[in-house]
């Protein structure tokens, strides 16, 4: 049933400027449109450059459900080819991280060749198609380098050949990602430690609304950032905390730090929590990093850079960053009610080990598929997916410190228990969803 | 004075012993078998060299152990508001390594593991290392470390113990 393709203005009426129609979370229609619209004409996040340090190294994944290849070029730039022989369609690589061979991409099956930047080189016994139309086809045009973008490591790409430009896109949210890489006492980020590979069976924007959701670490997580710290206290140890319970405790600060930690939201559906300090701000100092980061900065400036502490970051709608402790999440839909998480974690170049230990600490303790953290955090999301369906109201609430401005735009910093920062991500929606669509 | 070997059925006994405890729930027993600096590992990638600079599914401490267990009472572990249970279906032990002198042995145990939440069902299987002390006559766990086979696949929650 088509109830919302091809007509722009129910697809609009279902994000008012405080309440969402469940629809977009429940319908299968909305998300094949959302892999259509939003997340082609949007730039999503493929990888990190690090992943691929050396010519013909690749790394492979789905954006919007399309097998993509990510791979360091000759020219030592990185590309995001379409993971598909333009003759029968046969996904070229399959590993997910690898090197090709003799410095091309050869197809299993009928051994078609391509550059590393995806024009087509070879194609076995090719007198076959003397006197076809083939020179003109699509299948001659090898593979369609897909628009993307290296940020400081961090490669982005927008499916669909129109759609804003990058910067434009993303605007001063990537002051984030300037901060994360900014930490390495070299300005340079490495793949880290492995990663955490964890199974949502709910839509994809129940993790995304959830970054920046102020207003549930205390309940959701008080079973186990409170048992962390009811246990570290009934211990009654001398000690210095360790890491571990540094890392839960803050999680069931009260309402009032969350407050005052501060949301800054900008267009496009970005933000970040941790204007003013967040839960990352009282970590231990590790090491000599700090020495390290004062060489390398000077003092003022390292000191600038050390004293963000930004919580989280959404790139909406794929990317979540946490560059305090160097981590991100990254959104894979893969249904309505599927979507995969992945936790990446970084090395700082330059930086001591222990910083590294900090990082993948963190990620298994808070966003593993073991984690007591992630256990409740899922549960919720699988709560409100099933629960959506309950007659009576189909309205999701985002009322909290609504306010009738926003009409002429959402952006700013607010107190951090706002649900501006969800507001903005379905202005965003609605925006993408619609933009261009036939009946607009 | 050589210190006396323990039997390997044993050994296999207290590996069996310890996977019913959790499958029965009896997490202070079971908890009461590692030794205060032992950790219960489970690694994210094969050959997984530590659990400090590279993640791990679970890299747990006793302290952490501690924290796992009262979570899982706690009137709002709202993912075990429904509860979860477990079963452990084990290889018979072997034997990989021992030093009687210090009382240390080391068993490999292959396992399917299943953890059930009503309706869903979760099928694990791999290789369980125990690293085993004797201290004053009992054995207890220095390291527990789980090989999932497929480590590197996308889980759905595990909220129960290999």
């Amino acid at each position: 049933m088509n109830r919302y393709r091809n007509d722009p203005q129910a697809i609009r009426a279902l994000v008012r400027p405080d309440e969402i129609h469940r629809d977009a979370y429940l319908d299968p229609e909305l998300f094949d449109l959302e892999m259509e619209q939003l997340w082609r004409h949007t730039w999503i996040y493929v990888g990190h450059d690090s992943q691929v340090p050396n010519t013909g190294d690749f790394y492979t994944t789905h954006l919007a459900r399309e097998p993509v290849i990510m791979l360091r070029g000759g020219d030592g730039l990185v590309r995001v080819l379409p993971n598909r022989c333009a003759h029968k369609g046969t996904r070229l690589v399959s590993a997910v991280h690898g090197k090709c061979l003799g410095g091309m991409l050869r197809c299993p099956y009928h051994g078609w060749t391509y550059r590393l930047d995806g024009r087509l080189r070879t194609v076995p016994l090719k007198s076959g198609y003397d006197g076809t139309a083939f020179e003109g086809s699509n299948a001659a045009q090898g593979l369609r380098e897909v628009s993307s973008v290296n940020y400081r490591g961090f490669v982005f790409a927008r499916l669909a050949s129109d759609g804003p430009d990058f910067k434009e896109y993303f605007g001063e949210s990537l002051t984030s990602i300037d901060n994360m890489v900014e930490r390495s006492p070299e300005g340079r980020l490495e793949v880290a430690g492995g990663v955490l590979r964890y199974m949502h069976d709910c839509n994809w924007k129940l993790f995304v609304d959830n970054l920046n959701d102020a207003m549930h670490p205390m309940v959701a997580h008080e079973s186990s950032a409170g048992t962390a710290k009811r246990t570290w206290e009934a211990a009654g140890s001398d000690a210095p905390a360790p890491m571990v319970i540094e890392q839960f405790v803050p999680f069931v600060n009260g309402y009032e730090f969350f407050e005052k930690m501060g949301v800054k939201v900008y267009a496009n559906g970005h933000s970040y929590t941790g204007v003013n300090f967040s839960i990352h701000s009282k970590y231990s100092d590790v090491g000599d990093y700090e020495q390290r980061m004062i060489a390398a900065y000077g003092e003022e400036r390292a000191r600038r850079i050390l004293g963000e502490a930004r919580h989280n970051t959404v790139y909406y709608p794929s990317l979540t960053i946490k560059g305090v402790i160097q981590a991100i999440r990254v959104a894979r839909p893969l249904a309505v009610d599927r979507t995969l998480i992945e936790s990446w974690t970084f090395r700082l170049a330059g930086a001591p080990d222990e910083l590294l230990a900090r990082t993948t600490t963190y990620s298994r303790l808070i966003n593993a598929p073991t984690s007591m953290v992630g256990h409740d955090d899922l549960h919720c999301y699988r709560a409100i997916q099933e629960g959506l369906a309950a007659g009576g109201n189909e309205w999701v609430s985002l009322h909290r410190n609504h306010s009738p401005s926003e009409a002429a735009g959402i952006a700013g910093t607010f107190g951090a228990t706002n649900e501006v920062p969800m507001r903005g991500q379905f202005r965003a929606w609605a925006e993408f969803m619609t933009r261009g669509m036939r009946g607009g | 004075m050589v210190a006396e070997s323990i039997p390997t059925t044993a050994l296999a006994d207290f590996v069996y012993r310890e996977a019913r405890l959790l499958d029965e729930k009896r997490f202070d027993e079971w908890y009461e078998l590692f030794t205060e600096g032992a950790h219960y590992w489970m690694p994210l990638t094969r050959d997984q060299p530590n659990g400090e600079t590279c993640t791990s599914l679970f890299y747990e401490d006793k302290l952490l152990l501690k924290v796992r267990i009262e979570r899982l009472r706690h009137p709002n572990a709202f993912s075990q508001q429904q509860p979860s249970f477990c079963q452990h279906v084990l290889q018979q032990p072997s034997l990989e390594a021992s030093d009687p002198e210090a009382s240390l042995y080391v068993t490999r145990t292959p396992f399917m593991y299943f953890e059930t939440q009503l309706d869903r069902q979760l099928i694990l299987a791999g290789v369980t290392h125990h690293h085993l002390i004797c201290v004053n006559g009992a054995l207890r766990i220095r390291l527990k470390k789980i090989e999932l086979v497929n480590c590197d696949a996308a889980f759905p929650s595990i909220q129960l113990l290999l």
